[in-house]
């Protein structure tokens, strides 16, 4: 992502920095990212009318003690996130490590229960194709469908988070990032917090249906 | 406009680079020089317009006569897709806001570069990376979609053909438009110069400026359609697929909420253009300044409520189905007060028809055509007799080709001298335009009449009685054929041969007629300060301007 400060590279060596701009344009971004998935809860919210009982029924087989698990763990990811920023405004660069790793480590374990949620369903004969799932009904292919293609789409943002987080922890360790220079930071926050906010929509969507 | 910007014995941006080699293909192909960006697109883009006519050409040599000519049935297929594709996602979508919004967005608000240039780089890859793929699919087993290039369900899940690498071109292609769009609109936020309130931009930035938002929220909508079909296709999730209980009505609405606003992608920058070059060549401010500026803004938000006018005999309820057209109604009250609104700037000004304005000419002419029959397209009654004629082919081929593709040649001859600094000859492309405006009224118009009397698009053969019309068709491509070598060879000529173009050939008064041709790396030598409003032709006194 270069979505940090335009920096015009030319002979002057003239550099423009804008974090206003950097933030609108982070904005933005974000707006399309919510398109996106917007477009899939459409989908979502359009075959759950048509289908209601056999949503209902499918999502009895989810497994609500991890979907909690791993939304207490994205929900103090990005209040980690959050204090990373505090601490660097506040000077505290090593505080501000140490806080954006633990953002990086929440983030790896979201996924490790994610692999052991998704080996789960597909040890039960729940992935796409299989003979199990193309005997049931309509709605529960669709909702096996759009469970794997939507916490899919999810998981790969939170691997491209962690991509971009990683990014941010060179720059904090190389001090890139300073108290008086840290839109980057702020910015990699605000797709985190997206990263967040989308999963708080798919939890209950999936898990809390029953 | 601005006090003071000439600057004499400047480098211009073609000798000075942001690179750190100075010379040679990197120095262009990494550049995040806004205006080295605007030609690397230019330069793509006018390829990939060169590949989609030829398609095209071939298209009507094989319906020149009924039965088999040239090609085979399914090869025709896969020419009219790979035509809809080349010429919708590599052509038209980029083709004015990426090369012309690109080259003279910060310039004409006074601006350096872009807000982020090395995001504006990264579009032009993301471009290229797409096209790639595009193209590949031609030379793997299964060959090019022939979908056509709306990817309709179920065919594009059950056809053998290579859908998902096109599909995945266009996901490419439209994530490069959204951050072209990102970047302009944050560009206008943060970066006019001094003085330049949102009401003394030009009306070009005003376009753009709306495009970008169409750009924004309505690409991500595609996006997801498509890598939907994608997974669909790759691992047989049930999604879209009836078998599996999913909804093609549901996959015709998704895509066209993206596709129905991308049509104002296409047609918006041009209509800004049109504005610039109106406003110039009648040396008359814009009557209605105002009115145009907003209509541009109306355009942008009720394009984005009508998609579901593609879909009237989907089996849509009455009742959408009437707002639908209802809305469809309303979109064309704020073009109407654009043409309305050029027209009266034209009258009791100055005229002096020079080419680019006679392309305008040739752009409103066309383009009130194509409009009109859009409307018929667009009451229910009409569009069940006409939906999925050559009717619908007409139409569109008016509004982009007649609209869009108009108006980036216009473009390109007005704003020619100033990115290359060289001079075309005027004889010979107005030769070409005049040629353009009669091949392409032979070529598309027995198109309506065609429509009319029940010939469905996309068909490979035909019955006896269209032979006569779609005879007449031929011819006109053939025309059109001669008619673009003709424009296009007379601007390569003048690239090599061209004389020295002044910084002001037509007069214009807007920022980027106050800097010399080619501009200079920075643009400005120092940032403006604005005082005038942007159409305000007093300052043309003690300027100097003109071709001679």
């Amino acid at each position: 992502m270069e979505l940090n400060n335009p920096v015009s590279t030319n002979n002057n060596q003239h550099v423009h920095r804008d974090d206003v701009g950097a933030r609108i344009g982070m904005w933005l971004f974000l707006f399309t990212e919510l398109l996106l998935f917007g477009g899939m809860f459409l989908v979502y919210a359009v075959y759950r009318m048509k289908y209601p009982d056999q949503f209902h029924l499918s999502a009895m087989e989810m497994n609500t003690t991890i979907g909690t698990l791993n939304t207490i763990i994205l929900l103090t990811s990005s209040l980690t996130m959050v204090l990373s920023i505090a601490a660097i405004q506040k000077k505290n660069k090593f505080l501000s490590v140490v806080f954006v790793s633990t953002t990086l480590i929440l983030g790896f374990m979201f996924l490790i229960d994610k692999y052991f949620e998704w080996s789960h369903e597909i040890h039960n004969g729940n992935y796409p194709g299989s003979e199990v799932l193309l005997n049931k009904k309509n709605g529960e292919i669709l909702f096996f469908g759009l469970y794997y293609a939507m916490t899919g789409l999810h998981g790969l943002h939170v691997i491209i988070g962690m991509i971009v987080l990683s990014f941010m922890l060179v720059f904090l360790l190389r001090d890139k990032i300073t108290f008086d220079n840290y839109v980057k930071l702020e910015n990699a926050g605000l797709y985190w917090h997206l990263v967040d906010i989308i999963w708080i929509f798919l939890f209950p969507l999936f898990y809390l249906i029953q | 406009m601005a006090n003071g910007t000439i600057a004499l014995a400047e480098k211009s941006f073609y000798q000075e680079g942001t690179t750190k080699r100075k010379t040679g293909l990197f120095s262009w192909i990494f550049s995040t020089d806004h205006k080295r960006i605007g030609i690397l697109y230019l330069t793509s883009v006018t390829f990939f317009f060169v590949c989609g006519v030829i398609l095209g050409e071939l298209m009507r040599l094989e319906l020149i006569a009924p039965g088999p000519t040239i090609v085979n049935a399914e090869t025709y297929n896969r020419f009219f897709t790979l035509h809809g594709v080349i010429m919708i996602f590599l052509f038209i979508i980029p083709g004015i806001p990426a090369v012309f919004g690109n080259f003279f967005l910060p310039i004409q608000i006074g601006a350096k570069d872009v807000a982020f240039p090395r995001l504006n780089l990264l579009s032009w890859w993301l471009y290229v990376i797409g096209a790639v793929f595009a193209l590949t699919s031609l030379y793997l087993p299964g060959g090019p979609a022939d979908t056509g290039w709306t990817f309709y369900i179920p065919y594009s899940i059950r056809t053998g053909t290579n859908v998902s690498y096109t599909l995945m071109a266009a996901f490419i292609l439209g994530f490069s438009s959204i951050l072209t769009g990102l970047n302009f609109i944050t560009t206008v936020h943060r970066m006019r110069a001094p003085g330049m309130s949102f009401f003394k931009m030009p009306l070009n930035i005003w376009a753009l400026y709306a495009t970008g938002w169409v750009q924004v929220v309505a690409t991500p909508v595609i996006g997801i359609t498509m890598l939907l079909i994608i997974i669909e296709r790759t691992f047989g999730v049930g999604i879209f697929d009836p078998a599996l209980g999913g909804d093609p009505i549901l996959y015709q609405h998704m895509f066209w909420i993206y596709s129905h606003p991308a049509v104002y992608i296409m047609i918006l920058p041009a209509m800004g253009v049109v504005s610039e070059i109106i406003a110039t060549f009648s040396r008359r401010t814009i009557f209605g300044y105002k009115a145009v500026a907003y209509s541009s803004l109306a355009i942008a938000f009720f394009g984005y409520l009508v998609w579901a006018h593609h879909m009237f005999v989907s089996g849509l309820s009455e009742t959408a189905a009437i707002v639908f057209s209802f809305l469809t109604f309303i979109v064309a009250i704020p073009s109407a007060i654009k043409v309305f609104n050029w027209v009266a700037t034209m009258y009791k000004g100055s005229i002096d028809p020079r080419t680019p304005f006679l392309w305008v000419m040739a752009f409103i002419f066309l383009f009130s055509i194509g409009g009109l029959t859009g409307l018929v397209l667009g009451s229910l009654a009409t569009d069940v007799h006409l939906h999925d004629t050559y009717f619908v082919v007409g139409h569109f081929h008016f509004v982009m080709f007649g609209g869009t593709g108009t108006i980036f040649f216009a473009a390109l001859h007005y704003w020619f001298p100033k990115m290359f600094g060289k001079m075309y000859n005027e004889k010979i492309a107005k030769i070409g335009v005049g040629l353009f405006f009669i091949a392409f009224l032979t070529l598309y118009f027995p198109m309506f009449l065609l429509g009319y009397n029940g010939m469905p698009r996309r068909y490979f053969d035909y019955l006896p009685q269209f032979h006569t019309l779609h005879f007449i068709s031929t011819m006109g491509a053939w025309l059109m054929f001669i008619a673009l070598s003709i424009v296009i060879g007379n601007l390569l000529y003048a690239l090599k041969k061209g004389k020295k173009a002044p910084a002001n050939p037509w007069g214009g008064v807007t920022l980027e007629w106050h800097i010399p041709s080619p501009p200079p790396l920075e643009n400005f030598e120092e940032i403006p300060n604005v005082t005038h409003e942007p159409y305000d032709f007093s300052q043309l006194e003690g300027m100097e301007y003109g071709t001679e």
